[in-house]
């Protein structure tokens, strides 16, 4: 059967062998792994609808990759089934600066847009801490988040047009040029279906201008809590802040101890706020600012005085996730969300959940949209390490519901949280849902076992980081 | 105020009752205020179902940016809300005050100038609850304003035109409003150069609040913020839009921005108002052939909408929108259906269509 595949693709853009297909046998999510039956790497649209095609007319799974850097496990392969890499198709097709859009491949890395871009003065929004490695394909399937979402938005605030193969082959043109668009929002319902509704093969993004400035502050407190707190009283007071994130003390020392960004010693909890735009406007709101923080009871407040200052804010927080995990060998990352207001009261949960198991959680997180990111250091070696550590997500992600949240604000559910579906929604929810998907995929051939407990299971196994995280050249946050 | 396009056989005034009514009704077609009336009648034999009877919010913290309410639920009614904490609705509805429902505004997929600022109505809602053709009801999306959970069907439905499920609850994101505001007008002598000084606004670091152009060549620039910064950005918006300039503050900006507001057409007209997605390079064709067509229209959301004014019949322009590989939603005057020209990804929605209304007891598309 395989042969009929192997004469689309040339032979080393073919992989067959246990060797070839083991770079490709999981992702971000280390957790979980499955062996392809092999990996095609189109470098056009017509290779992908051939492979898709194929795949359909053979009745096997498939699923599209980018760099591999879900957290959710959701580009992990399925057992026995087609892996279609686009690392290939990463052209920028065209970049319009009248018209603020960028026509892009799947494979196109997130950074290499705005890189692109900046030339205009323009760049693209979206900033998942994976940026200098993720592809906007994956960003696509998953709705990827970032830092600067309670602003801008997600990445399907950003995609305005897209040319899709349709499992079954068939190709749709969604959306367009326009910021605007007339008739249901097919664009948006495609963006974030996880890799089940096929492969986006040309993907056309809005780009934002270049803020005129940034004024940065970081505000230490003794308690955790008081930093969640303080972010209701920053939105309370009307501000719109481009970022707002915290870290927990063990964040804080974790990223001290990796590169050094001179954070507060004695804090229990930072919080890092940036207002962005017009340096008139901004001067003004960043003085109120200011005032807020004040009231807010921290006991050191810093104002970055350069852009120098301002990256080294950022240094330790983007680095924070993996500063944590050279504290343990392994952990897993959370991804609920929950209300703003209920951010003080999440942590304490979570803190004494963590306490009570004898479990480390560390907690590096989006404040500004509620987004928590709580990290459960656990080491794979210990029998039942794992389990427990797993167990702990799931309540964490349980209290995230409980409080009016999400499962998760910007990883996807993927494999990892495809039980919790049942616990956020209703099963009438996800029989629409399942409706929809059989509707665009009649055979459950795209992505199958990802989003929906359904299809086979890749197995669960021990531990250790992602090859490439091991190097340094992504984190998982 | 407005009067539903005809007597509503149904006018349900809980979500239960939506419920049945779909499940009793084979051929129905849900609206809101009836504020846009090509797309609240219902086609012959099928039954108008009036949504105002559903309505109030439900939950509204000003702290999480966020409110859910039941669909019927008045624009107004959610806009006054917003106001008393500083807060308002930032892909600015038209129609609000002539009684248009959130539902209404979701479905038809409409948003104002301000949307300019932070994007339309797609980037604003977080949840829906809905009855789809097959009588369920379900629940897509969150109420927080981040979450990644499901298919995003809430988008799905921001311009569903009512035929994919009956919207009966949403929930939105909600921004805190710029505390004053001021307009720059840049009059120019013809559209090439007021469209050339758009996209420079477009391009700059300005946190601009809505642009919008009346061809020929008049452009209105509206900046929010501190009033005490208004003086030094109006003189660096003036000196990249340049043209002759005005600025306009307080009263004399609120009226600028009520005047360019969407509007019906008057009574007796046998005009079509229709929205156009366009982009700014597309504009000048455009532009000229709606002149010699004999058409009104303003370009808005910087370049990216035309509101026309089409004076012939719906079958003229959808040819003359396929020609220009344009698509067209009319918004008030007689099309057979709402959507006309070479609209994209009609595979795709038949698709989803078939999903959520399997028995195709909402009016199709086309």
């Amino acid at each position: 059967m395989l042969a009929s595949l192997a004469k689309i693709f040339p032979p080393d853009r073919f992989l067959a062998s246990a060797a070839g297909t083991a770079p490709f046998e999981c992702d971000g999510l280390t957790a979980f792994h499955a062996r392809p039956l092999a990996v095609v790497m189109p470098e056009t649209r017509e290779e992908v609808v051939a492979a898709v095609k194929w795949c359909w007319e053979n009745r096997v799974p498939f699923v599209a990759r980018g760099s591999g850097t879900s957290l959710s496990g959701g580009s992990v392969p399925v057992a026995g089934g087609i892996v279609i890499a686009l690392n290939r198709m990463n052209r920028i097709l065209r970049l319009d600066p009248v018209q603020r859009i960028a026509v892009v491949e799947p494979g196109a890395i997130n950074t290499a847009v705005s890189q692109a871009a900046a030339r205009h003065r323009l760049y693209y929004a979206p900033d998942p801490s994976s940026q200098t490695i993720c592809t906007i394909g994956g960003n696509v399937a998953f709705n990827a988040g970032g830092a600067h979402c309670l602003k801008y938005g997600m990445t399907s605030n950003h995609v305005i047009g897209l040319t899709v193969v349709l499992p079954d082959g068939e190709v749709a043109e969604l959306g367009g040029e326009s910021l605007e668009s007339v008739g249901p929002d097919l664009t948006g319902v495609y963006v974030g279906n996880e890799g089940l509704f096929g492969v986006a093969v040309e993907i056309t993004l809005r780009l934002l201008p270049m803020p005129e400035t940034y004024r940065t502050l970081l505000a230490a407190y003794d308690r955790l809590e008081a930093a969640g707190d303080a972010v209701g009283k920053v939105v309370a007071a009307g501000f719109l802040p481009g970022a707002m994130e915290i870290m927990d003390r063990l964040a804080i020392e974790a990223a001290e101890a990796a590169v050094h960004p001179g954070y507060p010693r004695d804090a229990t909890a930072i919080l890092i706020v940036e207002l962005e735009g017009e340096k008139a406007g901004v001067d003004v709101e960043f003085a109120r600012l200011n005032e807020v923080i004040r009231g807010t009871g921290a006991h050191d407040i810093r104002i970055a005085r350069d852009n120098d200052e301002r990256l080294l804010f950022w240094k330790g927080r983007k680095s924070a996730f993996s500063a944590v995990g050279r504290l343990s060998p392994d952990y897993i990352v959370q991804d609920g969300v929950v209300p703003r207001g209920k951010l003080g009261e999440a942590l304490r949960e979570i803190e004494r959940m963590g306490r009570e198991r004898g479990i480390r959680v560390a907690n590096v997180f989006h404040a500004g949209d509620g987004n928590l990111h709580p990290l459960i250091l656990y080491d794979g070696r210990q029998h039942g390490a794992l389990e427990a550590a797993e167990s702990l997500a799931g309540d964490i992600l349980r209290l995230c519901l409980r409080l009016g949240g999400s499962i998760t604000g910007e990883h996807g559910v993927g494999l990892e949280k495809r039980a919790f579906m049942a616990e956020m929604f209703a099963p009438a929810d996800l029989a629409v849902m399942q409706r929809l998907r059989r509707a665009l995929d009649p055979r459950a051939l795209s992505n199958p076992g990802k989003m929906f407990p359904d299809g086979s299971a890749p197995a669960l196994t021990a531990h250790g980081m992602h090859p490439l995280e091991k190097a340094g050249v992504i984190s998982r946050e | 105020m407005s009067a539903s396009p005809q007597a509503p056989t149904l006018q349900p005034r809980t979500i239960d009752e939506v419920v049945a009514a779909v499940r009793e009704t084979p051929r129905l077609l849900p609206f809101g205020g009836g504020t846009k009336p090509a797309l609240s009648l219902a086609p012959p034999g099928c039954a108008s179902l009036g949504l105002c009877g559903l309505s109030g919010i439900l939950e509204y913290d000003p702290g999480e940016y966020t409110f859910t309410a039941l669909a019927g639920t008045r624009l107004s009614e959610v806009a006054a809300a917003l106001a008393a904490n500083g807060q308002y609705l930032p892909f600015d509805p038209p129609f609000a005050d002539a009684g248009a429902t959130l539902g209404g505004a979701v479905g038809a997929g409409l948003s104002g100038a301000a949307r300019q600022r932070y994007g339309g109505v797609r980037d604003f809602i977080l949840g829906v609850r809905f009855v789809t053709g097959a009588g369920e009801l379900a629940r897509a999306g969150g109420k927080v304003v981040k979450n990644a959970a499901g298919f995003d069907l809430p988008k799905l439905f921001a311009g569903s035109l009512g035929r994919l499920g009956v919207i009966v609850e949403v929930s939105f994101k909600v921004f805190p409003r710029p505390p004053r505001t001021a307009t720059l007008r840049a009059v120019f002598p013809d559209l090439g150069p007021a469209l050339g000084a758009l996209v420079r606004v477009n391009q700059a670091a300005f946190d601009v609040e809505a642009l919008d152009l009346e061809a020929p060549g008049v452009l209105w620039v509206r900046l929010g913020g501190s009033a005490d910064t208004f003086t030094e950005r109006m003189e660096r918006l003036a000196r990249l839009t340049g043209g002759v300039t005005t600025v306009l503050t307080e009263g004399s900006d609120q009226a600028a921005w009520e005047r360019l507001q969407l509007r019906l057409l008057p009574p007796g007209s046998t005009a079509l108002l229709v929205k156009v997605p366009v982009t700014a390079m597309a504009i000048p064709e455009l532009d000229r052939l709606l002149g010699q067509a004999g058409a009104d229209r303003r370009y808005g959301a910087g370049g990216n909408v035309a509101w026309i004014t089409w004076p012939g019949t719906a079958a003229e322009l959808d040819r003359f929108l396929r020609t220009q590989r344009l698509a067209g939603l009319v918004i008030q005057g007689a099309a057979g259906t709402p959507l006309l020209g070479a609209t994209r990804g009609d595979n795709f929605r038949n698709r989803v269509k078939a999903a959520l209304d399997p028995e195709g007891r909402f009016p199709g598309y086309h």
